[in-house]
């Protein structure tokens, strides 16, 4: 931890960092509850105005579409009963900022995705959605869209320590032909130009987003396997455990940004 | 594409006689230009919305014709002038004359 705070410190020309390394806190070994960014900024802040105004007209926002499918889905009686039967929509408040989350009954860590589709097989009686089917997009953005304007809150203890671990050391291996590591492009590199547009910092803030080059909304698991065919690596599948740990890092990392859900990405 | 796609409506629930007010609407659709290839190669075939309409009492208001051009999920804006209360209806027709509508009532006082 204490040598990534450095590389941090020491790799970035952001006078805000330079600043930072120099308070009397800053040798102290990092307290795991902390997030390793200091000032984690929303990939909003690298977008153009015109992409920033899409995002924030909540009718030109495409996204919405998804999230107005989610609502109605949210209420259709379908197999045992309806997500309303048991959840009242006012209850999803803070629920995205939860996920991932190590989950008790199945052992293992769950992404809102995987909590939707538990909810689904074992209280509605119903066959798993298919990630990234409509389906799945319209109940996770509108879950999503219940949370907008608030933290991510996620827990990184117990047994879901080991999961953040794993998470953490996929962001720092380099990976494909072009032998690149997430940690290269999003902590040594954000806000540099790479051809025409501005290195952002990775922030999972925005998902599911709308983005502009898939003229869809998607997942962040499917952003991820994006950025993986970008370096040429092998990429994992849409719910796997490389990214599920991943997400928790990334969520994790994003500490303090404000969910943005569904944000317009380019 | 989905049977029945996601259809979002702004319009005023009323407006005063001689108002002119705007109106918003945006329909889901992948607006497949058909110029694109998928990642085997292959042509992935147009499939595109062709023809937009609104009207109140059977007359025309607006029209738009697309083309490939068109991004996915088009997004229409235009104004009206509201003179009598009655039923806007929207449609689209794909280009294999598949129709989708959805109505909203204006209430002109």
């Amino acid at each position: 931890m204490v040598g990534y705070r450095l590389t941090l410190g020491l790799m970035l020309a952001s006078a805000l960092m330079l600043v930072h390394a120099q308070t009397p806190g800053m040798a102290q070994v990092m307290q795991i509850s902390e997030s390793p960014m200091d000032k984690p900024l929303s990939g909003f802040h690298f977008l153009t105005p015109e992409t920033r105004a899409m995002q924030q007209d909540d009718f030109a926002n495409p996204g919405y579409l998804w999230v107005a499918a989610g609502a109605e889905a949210f209420q259709q009686n379908v197999g045992a009963g309806s997500c309303a039967s048991c959840h009242d929509t006012k209850a999803m408040v803070g629920v995205a900022t939860r996920y991932p989350k190590f989950d008790e009954s199945a052992q293992t860590l769950i992404n809102l995705e995987g909590q939707i589709n538990q909810c689904r097989t074992k209280r509605q009686q119903l066959p798993a959605l298919a990630l990234e089917s409509q389906g799945m997009l319209a109940l996770s953005s509108f879950i999503t869209q219940q949370s907008q304007g608030m933290p991510t809150s996620v827990s990184i203890h117990g047994p879901a320590a080991p999961w953040l671990e794993r998470g953490k050391a996929y962001f720092f291996q380099r990976r494909g032909q072009l032998n690149l590591a997430c940690h290269q492009c999003h902590d040594e590199s954000w806000g540099k130009m790479l051809r025409g547009d501005q290195v952002s910092q990775g922030q999972p803030n925005g998902f599911p987003a709308y983005r502009l080059e898939w003229q869809s909304l998607g997942s962040l698991h499917r952003r991820l396997q994006d950025c993986e065919s970008g370096v040429r690596a092998q990429t994992q599948e849409l719910g796997s455990d490389a990214y599920l740990a991943l997400e928790l890092y990334l969520v994790w990392r994003s500490q303090g940004l404000a969910l943005e859900s569904p944000a317009v990405r380019r | 594409m989905t049977d029945q796609p996601t259809v979002r409506l702004s319009v005023p629930e009323r407006a005063k006689a001689g108002e002119v007010i705007e109106i918003k609407v945006m329909i889901q659709h992948d607006m497949e230009s058909g110029y694109r290839r998928g990642s085997l190669g292959e042509a992935i075939p147009r499939d595109i919305i062709k023809h937009f309409r609104c009207s109140m009492h059977g007359e025309t208001i607006f029209a738009a014709e697309f083309h490939p051009g068109v991004a996915a999920n088009p997004l229409l804006s235009f104004h009206m002038r509201a003179q009598r209360s009655g039923m806007l209806t929207f449609e689209w027709i794909d280009q294999t004359g598949v129709r989708w509508s959805k109505q909203a009532e204006l209430a002109v006082e």
